[in-house]
């Protein structure tokens, strides 16, 4: 690992000498060393670590903005309450948690928490805190600041604010709160002088370090949050004057003003904690422009700096008007559904020769962007408990004719479903991977009969409220290092989605949660996602490549696969 | 008489609006999909579904929450947005200027070329400038506007870079916005510089959302033109040897623009709630833009007090365009 000019500069480099002298497992919460991504670096993975060298190799200073076009206006600016992207990509310039990533990985890495130690029954977590931090309005950052967030997110009042659209990270990973019942995990909150914070749980929480690199559980001023953000039970929490005014972080930007479904303005933080990574643009502004086609037009325009979610059919256009694309390592899982509860999809041959049928490769190769990988178990290879060892499906369509006709199901028709209008990052363009798929399925003799739907609300609503599907495109991006964010949301329990009861792996799910640390689960989850790939609920297809565009000019950005992207490192060459 | 022609007007407004809201309420309700669901997207569980519907009153019987519904309208309160959290009023009046600059933009955009075109057109009928007018004006209905308007932006904005392809504003501009109205706003803080790039935003945004109401009025126009130029009183004044110039201005036009009138009155309407795809394409953030989005999450608040404010201003136009026939045909204000 070299030293990078990072938001994190200074602490990275510490980590990297600790690591040269064999310290880097700080915490115990590391994760093993055969499971950390970075063995088989995928192409994306090549490339983002190529940003990091350089954006350390970038000049210091360049225009004063950074014009950056989102699609979707933020849904609040207090990140506590926000669980989507593009919030958080606002979040990520103007707040940090105690815990960031390391580049290029969804592995925790410190941020405002230099050092962590998780007790061995993994029921408690303290955390040694960086000096010499400050919220934007002055107010310390220290031990008690820490207390007084988690005690504010467990306290949220009663009414919207304990639902999931308004607290979901909390509810799902700490689920409750204080006066719920059951009430949260959280349990209670230490201070060992300004430096040093316990937490203690009232369960083990095994992804609890990787948990608090997300978003909403960034450090927040408790001055500014007394301030301007009482809220009453019943009442919304994301229309105060907090959330829509007065966002206080530690971050290397400042709120300026938010023009609500325009766009949001920041400021560099002149007194940034970390002089080495303070912000080397003054100003960003980011912008909302929904229409894919009107971000690709703005960029080639000159009217913005940069743009996400680049649609696979504009990159060559893009590359070809000489403007920059970056690919984000894919942590992320594009997937063929079989309901078992439309039969015979619940006949595991007829699973299997339809898995045999499919020629991901070529799917991966005509219809999702370049550096898109071939998928071979339901989670990214950068998440704990990916394994090689899993049964594999290699298209063979005489094996899967052989197979249908064992089965008796020569004459098999299948609904296929599939959304239209709509680009994820994990299915970028579902019209054309459905025809691919389906054309494979035909040749082996298989009668597609297709049924489209608009993604929202009715295609997810059909996949996820209703039985009536098939075959089914779907898929999911993760929200951190964590392997329950993937496997448990897919097979954590019976599913109209999947339509299969199997008390083996809903209790092997539910068991490897409750492992009190990483390195533990690791081997439960290998052993389950083995168990997944010889059940075969679905076909894992490929984990497609987000890609974003940038103007030839712009230097210094640094792709995450979890969207870890603060852009202090980003430069405007003149 | 004017007065109470208004008032009388205005006071069958309200039966009609309350209908509207029991239709809106109700219809709203049927479409497939609940916005429980959008609001939680992927990540929806039926417990998260559940506390959602509970929380936000979901669950309650319809007729309850229709009342409820109902008793806060009369104070007022169009309720807040469930998806956004912003209350529907302030989205709408936020909303609302984007979409009246680009109504403006097109209207004139119509008006300005339309009646003159469709006036010529109507007054040399059968000839071959008279074809290529309706030919013309016919291309501006068969095109689709969403087609069109991405066609102007790769031509004018992409190619050519003579205008821009999204939003209201360069960013790269730093203006104030004291009402909204981006155009207005430069010119009262003293900065062209905002006022002209606003207006650049809304050139190609407003032909292609000009042309359908552009083929309209000129057809309309032509049409209306050529049946008073065989007037009696038309060929009164041609016989009392009056200039044709007075002729044109004072007898034709005058009376061929009322039901041009009309047209305008009933397209300004459309024109308001109806730039959706130009909105999009153009990403200028209007009611059109904000509307779709609703549709998608079933905002149902957003959707009813919208559509009911649409309907609303929809009413007034049509009222204020009854009422502007007495100025230009005063026979229509003695009756």
């Amino acid at each position: 690992m070299t030293t990078r000019h990072l938001r994190r500069g200074v602490l990275l480099t510490v980590v990297s000498a600790m690591s040269a002298m064999g310290l880097a497992a700080c915490g115990s919460d590391e994760p093993a060393d055969d499971t950390s991504s970075g063995d088989g670096a995928s192409e994306a993975e090549a490339q983002c670590q190529e940003q990091v060298d350089a954006a350390a190799s970038a000049p210091d200073t360049g225009a004063d903005d950074f014009i950056f076009a989102a699609s979707a206006d933020p849904y609040t600016l207090n990140p506590f309450h926000a669980s989507d992207g593009e919030t958080f990509r606002v979040m990520r310039q103007m707040f940090e948690g105690l815990v960031g990533t390391e580049p290029c990985t969804p592995d925790p890495a410190p941020l405002l928490a230099t050092d962590w130690e998780a007790a061995p029954d993994g029921m408690s977590y303290t955390f040694t805190l960086q000096e010499g931090v400050q919220f934007h309005d002055g107010t310390p950052f220290n031990a008690q600041a820490v207390c007084d967030n988690f005690e504010y997110w467990n306290n949220q009042p009663k009414g919207p604010a304990q639902t999931e659209d308004n607290s979901y990270y909390w509810i799902s990973l700490f689920r409750g709160f204080a006066d719920t019942d059951p009430p949260s995990i959280y349990d209670s909150c230490a201070t060992s002088g300004d430096t040093e914070v316990t937490i203690n749980l009232s369960e083990p929480f095994a992804g609890f370090v990787a948990a608090m690199s997300l978003p909403s559980f960034s450090m927040q001023s408790p001055t500014a949050l007394e301030k301007y953000n009482q809220v009453a039970a019943g009442e919304n929490p994301t229309s105060t004057e907090y959330a829509l005014k007065h966002p206080t972080g530690t971050g290397p930007y400042m709120f300026e003003a938010w023009d609500r479904g325009e766009q949001v303005t920041l400021t560099a933080n002149p007194d940034y904690w970390d002089a080495d990574a303070a912000a080397k643009t003054p100003n960003l502004t980011i912008t909302t422009i929904e229409d894919t086609g009107a971000r690709r037009d703005a960029l080639i325009n000159g009217d913005i700096d940069g743009f996400d979610l680049v649609a696979p059919g504009d990159i060559a256009p893009l590359e070809q008007e000489g403007l920059q694309i970056v690919q984000r390592p894919a942590f992320n899982i594009l997937y063929l559904g079989m309901n078992q509860a439309q039969p015979p999809l619940d006949n595991p041959d007829v699973r299997e020769a339809i898995a045999l049928a499919i020629d991901k490769q070529a799917v991966v190769d005509q219809t999702l962007p370049p550096g898109s990988e071939v998928a071979i178990e339901f989670i990214p290879p950068s998440v704990n408990g990916y394994t090689e060892d899993v049964t594999e499906y290699p298209y063979d369509p005489e094996a899967a004719k052989a197979l249908l006709a064992e089965a008796g199901e020569e004459n098999l028709t299948v609904d296929f479903n599939y959304p239209t209008d709509v680009s994820r990052p994990y299915m970028p363009s579902p019209e054309d991977t459905f025809n691919i798929i389906r054309t494979q399925l035909e040749e082996v003799g298989i009668t597609v009969n297709p049924v489209a739907d608009v993604w929202s609300p009715d295609y997810l609503d059909k996949m996820q409220g209703t039985a009536n599907h098939g075959i089914h495109l779907l898929g999911w991006t993760g929200d951190y290092n964590d392997t329950d964010n993937f496997l448990g949301v897919f097979f954590g329990r019976k599913s109209m989605e999947w339509g299969f009861e199997n008390p083996e792996l809903f209790s092997a799910l539910s068991d490897a949660r409750q492992i009190p640390t990483v390195e533990e689960q690791v081997p439960a989850y290998e052993e389950i996602n083995k168990m997944v790939m010889e059940y075969l609920p679905g076909v894992p297809i490929a984990h497609p490549v987000p890609s974003l565009a940038f103007a030839t000019n712009v230097e210094g950005y640094i792709p995450s696969p979890v969207q870890d992207e603060p852009w202090n490192t980003v430069v405007v060459t003149e | 008489m004017m007065l109470r022609f208004a008032l009388r007007r205005l006071a069958s407004l309200v039966p009609t609006l309350f209908g509207l809201s029991i239709l809106l309420f109700a219809w709203l309700r049927l479409l497939p999909g609940d916005p429980a669901r959008s609001l939680l997207g992927q990540r929806a569980t039926p417990e998260s579904i559940e506390r959602v519907n509970e929380s936000y009153g979901f669950n309650d019987p319809l007729l309850q929450q229709y009342l409820k519904y109902i008793w806060a309208l009369l104070q007022g309160d169009l309720g807040t947005s469930i998806s956004l959290k912003e209350p529907v009023l302030t989205a709408f009046w936020d909303k609302l200027p984007a979409t009246i600059e680009l109504t403006v933009v097109a209207l004139i955009f119509a008006v300005v070329i339309g009646i003159p075109l469709g006036y010529y057109a109507g007054r040399h009928q059968g000839g071959w400038t008279d074809t290529a007018v309706v030919s013309t004006s016919l291309l501006g209905v068969v095109v689709p506007v969403f087609f069109l308007a991405i066609i102007l932006k790769y031509i004018f904005a992409i190619q050519l870079g003579l205008f821009e392809t999204a939003n209201r504003q360069s960013s790269r501009i730093d203006a104030e916005h004291p009402t909204n109205f981006y155009v207005l706003d430069g010119i009262i803080t003293g900065n062209l510089g905002a006022s002209w790039d606003a207006l650049l935003h809304l050139v190609l945004p407003g032909i292609a959302l000009g042309t359908i109401p552009f083929a309209i009025i000129v057809r309309i126009t032509r049409a209306s033109v050529s049946e008073v130029v065989h007037e009696d009183f038309v060929r009164t004044a041609e016989s009392k040897g009056l200039a044709a110039s007075t002729i044109n201005r004072r007898h034709v036009l005058r009376n061929a623009l009322l039901p041009v009138v009309t047209t305008i009155g009933l397209q300004l309407g459309l024109l308001l709630s109806g730039a959706v795809l130009t909105e999009t394409v153009f990403s200028l953030g209007g009611i059109g833009q904000y509307l779709f989005d609703a549709i998608t999450v079933r905002d149902y608040p957003v959707l009813q007090g919208f559509i009911l404010f649409i309907a609303l201003m929809y009413a007034l136009i049509n009222l204020v365009v009854d009422l502007s026939y007495g100025l230009i045909d005063p026979r229509v204000r003695v009756s």
